[in-house]
């Protein structure tokens, strides 16, 4: 059984197809890797997924149930959390207003109760600001969590914003350039964060990355993309072997083709 | 901690009675003229909160406000002009029934306007709410000038450009402050709440409150929903306290009032609203002279009716260019800072008369 599986996945903006029958399997509790050279159509499967995008072909299917071109919010509902790219964290609230916002899916308590603070609201609340504190606690950001967002360093923000993803309790994280602008010492430090956070909240996790070590170190699968096609998957130690994927990175040699 | 929570608790006990013993004097001693501008100040700060509660808090440019206020005046008035002085007024065409007959208590007619703005605000929501920033803004500016446009046309319901008259006179600083505390209240716990955390989470990056399963479309509506039900209100205040009401009086301009109010004090702050809308509104009635013919001995200004709203664009100008954040930015009041900051007042001023400057000045 798989918990995630895109079906035949075009998506087409105008005249450029970004994606051009794509598949993709995640299982539950694996991590999968998708690489690709810059514009490979990464982030649109991303934002396939996520419901951002409707795809123009295809269907994307979450725990056997469809949610091609559902709202993402009810995507998020169902069990999927991301980051972004260009980090995008509620840059003028505090740390732990970044994390409880994420905890708004799940409440119950309409706005009315919640504008009396009726017993059942507040009741919530309370599990809301207990369970976002033991995240930050967990993650190492406690002591900054009336700090905002913004003020954060860069490697920090990262982090929150995976937390973040996080509190929404989700069944499958899908991280965007993680270790984006990060030296090697704090990518390993986040290749562990990852593995331990997949073990702790019993995620699956797909992740885009171009940092290489990180990518070929935690993912148990990997995808790679070009121009919008996927042109190899399977094991990192068969991809970094595969003369495709070295084309589709480094170019190929015109004398020597033939 | 204990003890300051404790104090700042006694602090607003005592604000709080002070401001029911100073309504209390102010009602049955002070000048008519003076009350009235009182009044004037919890209307606008009502009609401030709410703006603000969708402007500042959701982040949805909105230019809307005085179609709401326009809904809850006529509603109001409607509701309480007694069926005699209806007969009177609407001599170009008769009100239609029931309304000719019906004759609700004051708050009551004041909830009534609250609901049927709150009905209009989620009506203009729905197409609206796809919209972002300038676009948002004229759509709802569109709104509020159709409003004011059907008003001036339905004849036997609003008594078309004539207006109503002959409102009954109900609105008193009981009700305009007791309103507008209770405006405060609803609002500071809406905001504080997940539900304003959502709100105020649409406003920093919609797209990331998106995927953190926030339903942009309800809690954008809540926004457009309870922002209108406080505007119905304040207007219904309003018309109550002036007696007579005309379409032309809720144009673009009264919403450019209720917006400089609210990026005066801190888009993103009630209080700011609050203290802002009092200020706006006693310089307003200070600045009256501007209007007028100045003699300043050696030289004679020609009063020009509307100089004083020139002096407000250019304060709105001036705001947005030099001072964004307004008054409070988007921190509320509270009285540790309002202590520190009368203490650094008082270090800085008096403090410098008793004490003799230490050398190398001061640093502050």
């Amino acid at each position: 059984m798989s918990l995630l599986k895109l079906e035949e996945i075009a998506m087409w903006f105008g005249g450029v197809a970004a994606l051009k029958n794509f598949n993709l399997e995640v299982a539950p509790g694996e991590i999968v890797g998708l690489i690709g050279p810059n514009g490979a159509g990464k982030t649109t499967v991303f934002n396939v997924i996520t419901g951002v995008y409707k795809p123009t072909r295809g269907r994307v299917f979450f725990m056997d149930r469809e949610i091609t071109g559902l709202r993402p919010d009810l995507i998020a509902k169902a069990g999927i959390a991301r980051t972004f790219q260009n980090i995008r964290l509620f840059k003028g609230l505090s740390v732990l207003e970044n994390v409880l916002i994420a905890h708004h899916l799940h409440l119950k308590a309409n706005y009315l109760e919640a504008i009396l603070k009726l017993p059942g609201y507040r009741k919530e609340e309370r599990r809301m600001r207990e369970q976002s504190l033991a995240l930050l606690e967990r993650v190492g950001l406690a002591n900054l969590r009336d700090e905002p967002a913004s003020s954060l360093p860069y490697g920090l923000q990262r982090r929150l914003e995976i937390a973040r993803a996080l509190a929404t309790n989700p069944k499958l994280l899908l991280l965007d350039e993680p270790a984006a602008g990060m030296n090697p010492k704090e990518a390993d430090d986040l290749t562990e964060f990852i593995a331990q956070i997949r073990e702790e909240f019993a995620l699956s996790i797909l992740l885009i990355e171009h940092h290489m070590n990180v990518v070929l170190n935690i993912s148990e699968r990997i995808y790679v993309l070009d121009y919008g096609m996927m042109i190899a998957s399977g094991r990192p130690e068969e991809i970094q072997n595969n003369q495709r994927v070295i084309e589709a990175y480094l170019g190929v040699n015109e004398d020597v083709e033939d | 901690m204990v003890t300051q929570k404790k104090r700042n608790r006694i602090l607003t006990v005592i604000a709080i009675l002070f401001l029911v013993a100073f309504i209390g004097f102010a009602e049955n001693n002070l000048d008519l003229y003076i009350v009235r501008i009182l009044n004037v100040c919890a209307i606008y700060a009502i009609l401030g909160m709410s703006m603000n509660l969708i402007n500042g808090f959701t982040g949805l440019f909105s230019l809307g406000h005085a179609g709401f206020m326009a809904v809850g005046a006529y509603t109001t008035a409607l509701l309480t002009i007694p069926p005699a002085v209806k007969k009177q007024i609407f001599y170009l065409a008769p009100l239609i029934e029931p309304l000719d007959r019906i004759n609700l208590p004051f708050p009551l007619a004041l909830l009534v306007g609250g609901i049927l703005a709150a009905l209009v605000g989620a009506l203009i929501a729905a197409p609206t709410l796809r919209l972002k920033g300038d676009y948002l803004a004229i759509a709802t500016l569109g709104f509020a000038e159709i409003i004011r446009v059907v008003f001036t046309n339905t004849q036997t319901i609003t008594n078309g450009a004539l207006g109503l008259k002959g409102i009954p006179a109900l609105t008193n600083l009981w009700w305009s402050f007791g309103t507008a505390a209770f405006t405060l209240l609803v609002l500071l716990s809406l905001i504080n709440s997940s539900y304003g955390r959502a709100l105020k989470a649409i406003r920093e990056d919609e797209i990331a409150a998106e995927s953190m399963g926030i339903n942009l479309a309800k809690h954008k509506t809540l926004s457009f929903v309870i922002g209108a039900f406080f505007a119905g209100i304040g207007g219904g205040l309003l018309g109550n306290l002036l007696g007579t009401i005309d379409p032309k009086m809720f144009s673009f301009t009264f919403t450019f009032n209720i917006l400089l109010i609210i990026v005066l004090g801190g888009m993103g702050s009630l209080t700011g609203s609050i203290i802002s809308a009092f200020i706006v509104t006693i310089a307003n009635e200070y600045l009256r002279f501007l209007d007028e013919r100045i003699n300043l001995g050696f030289f004679v200004i020609e009063g020009k009716v509307g100089m004083r709203s020139v002096v407000f664009s250019a304060l709105l100008m001036f705001v947005v260019l030099f001072y964004r954040h307004g008054l409070m930015g988007s921190k509320e009041f509270s009285w540790d800072r309002f202590l520190a900051g009368t203490g650094q007042l008082y270090q800085r001023t008096l403090g410098r008369l008793i004490r003799r400057p230490r050398k190398g000045g001061y640093a502050g």
